[in-house]
């Protein structure tokens, strides 16, 4: 092919950026958090395999809904960046959920959460 | 997750391989298969493995059952591609949006001055003539080509390469007219009617789009439309 006159970085994908920033977090030595959809069933505003990622003042990127149930999972990813053990958190529309966040959309999702280590 | 397996991941895809990532939801345990090979992680079963090669084959993360209780295996293949011939004033705006999409974006045009890294910068630029350009770009399932030029010299070798490649999307900017007669060239060149019926053209959805901004706002929402089996 002729000559290839610039090149770029497009087309990382979005999950690929945020386990890069992920990476820099750590290696700036924040204590850091991934969670990750890793079901889904109905109507869910991600699809599976979006991540949000957390660090240990709060930052964060990504997300893992349309923001329904983002407070709650970053309160898991503190859990997890204190030492806890990985957790599957499952928010669905069921009042017999052990989370008291619903979605509104109708539907569920299981959400993984685990600390970058 | 173990940050030398994020390391790794990285360094693979970066390379440009397939990566799937594994993490068993009962135990904790993961596991990372870099082009069908495993690299990290004690040896899968056999079913998991099958279920790994069939969720990277149809680009889909998912979560299944195991004898170790559930998996979850998440792809991480090459991205979407988009070969956008003509580094026009329309391509200043589908790129970058296209970026966002996740599209891996090169832009051809072996005219002097219009593939410059001032007026793309951060996308992949070729300045060579687009059939010799698309040749070697070769693309694939997960490759969408848009021609922008206007210019039959430019947009027709390029149409020509892409009619003969498995491109999940083919867009040509132009009026009705324009495209009318550009279907009369290509059917000189030996395409049928089922190939010419590929090409979307005038390219977008009819939304009334005006300005670049909207006109590739149209491209890429018909791309996405073409990609995910809704038409």
């Amino acid at each position: 092919m002729g000559r290839a006159v610039a090149s770029g970085e497009s087309g990382m994908s979005e999950e690929e950026r945020l386990l890069r920033e992920a990476l820099a977090w750590k290696r700036e030595g924040r204590k850091v958090a991934i969670a990750t959809v890793v079901s889904t069933w109905g109507s869910s505003p991600r699809p599976v395999g979006s991540m949000l990622v957390v660090d240990d003042r709060g930052r964060m990127l990504g997300s893992v809904s349309g923001g329904c149930i983002e407070g709650a999972v970053v309160k898991e990813a503190q859990a997890v960046m204190d030492g806890a053990p990985p957790k599957l958190l499952d928010f669905g529309v069921s009042d017999e959920q052990a989370w008291e966040v619903g979605l509104a959309c109708g539907g569920r999702v299981q959400v993984w959460v685990e600390a970058l280590t | 997750m173990k940050v030398a397996l994020a390391e790794r991941l990285l360094e693979a895809r970066a390379r440009g391989q397939t990566v799937c990532l594994l993490r068993f939801l009962a135990t904790g345990e993961e596991a990372l298969l870099v082009a069908g090979e495993q690299v990290i992680g004690a040896p899968l079963p056999e079913a998991v493995l099958d279920a790994a090669q069939r969720a990277q084959r149809y680009d889909r993360s998912t979560t299944v059952e195991s004898e170790a209780g559930p998996v979850f295996i998440q792809v991480f293949n090459p991205p979407l591609r988009l070969v956008v011939v003509g580094a026009v004033h329309i391509a200043q705006a589908l790129v970058p949006m296209a970026s966002l999409a996740g599209y891996a974006v090169t832009v051809i045009d072996p005219r002097r001055g219009f593939a410059t890294a001032e007026r793309f910068p951060n996308v992949d630029l070729v300045d060579a003539w687009p059939d010799e350009a698309m040749e070697s770009l070769a693309p694939d399932a997960r490759t969408a080509v848009v021609t922008l030029t206007h210019d039959p010299k430019l947009d027709d070798p390029a149409l020509d390469v892409a009619l003969r490649s498995e491109a999940f999307y083919i867009g040509a900017l132009g009026s009705k007219r324009t495209h009318a007669r550009r279907l009369e060239r290509l059917q000189a060149l030996g395409h049928g009617p089922e190939a010419l019926a590929r090409i979307h053209g005038p390219a977008g959805l009819d939304i009334g789009a005006v300005t670049p901004a909207e006109i590739a706002i149209s491209i890429l929402a018909q791309m996405t439309q073409a990609l995910r089996g809704r038409e």
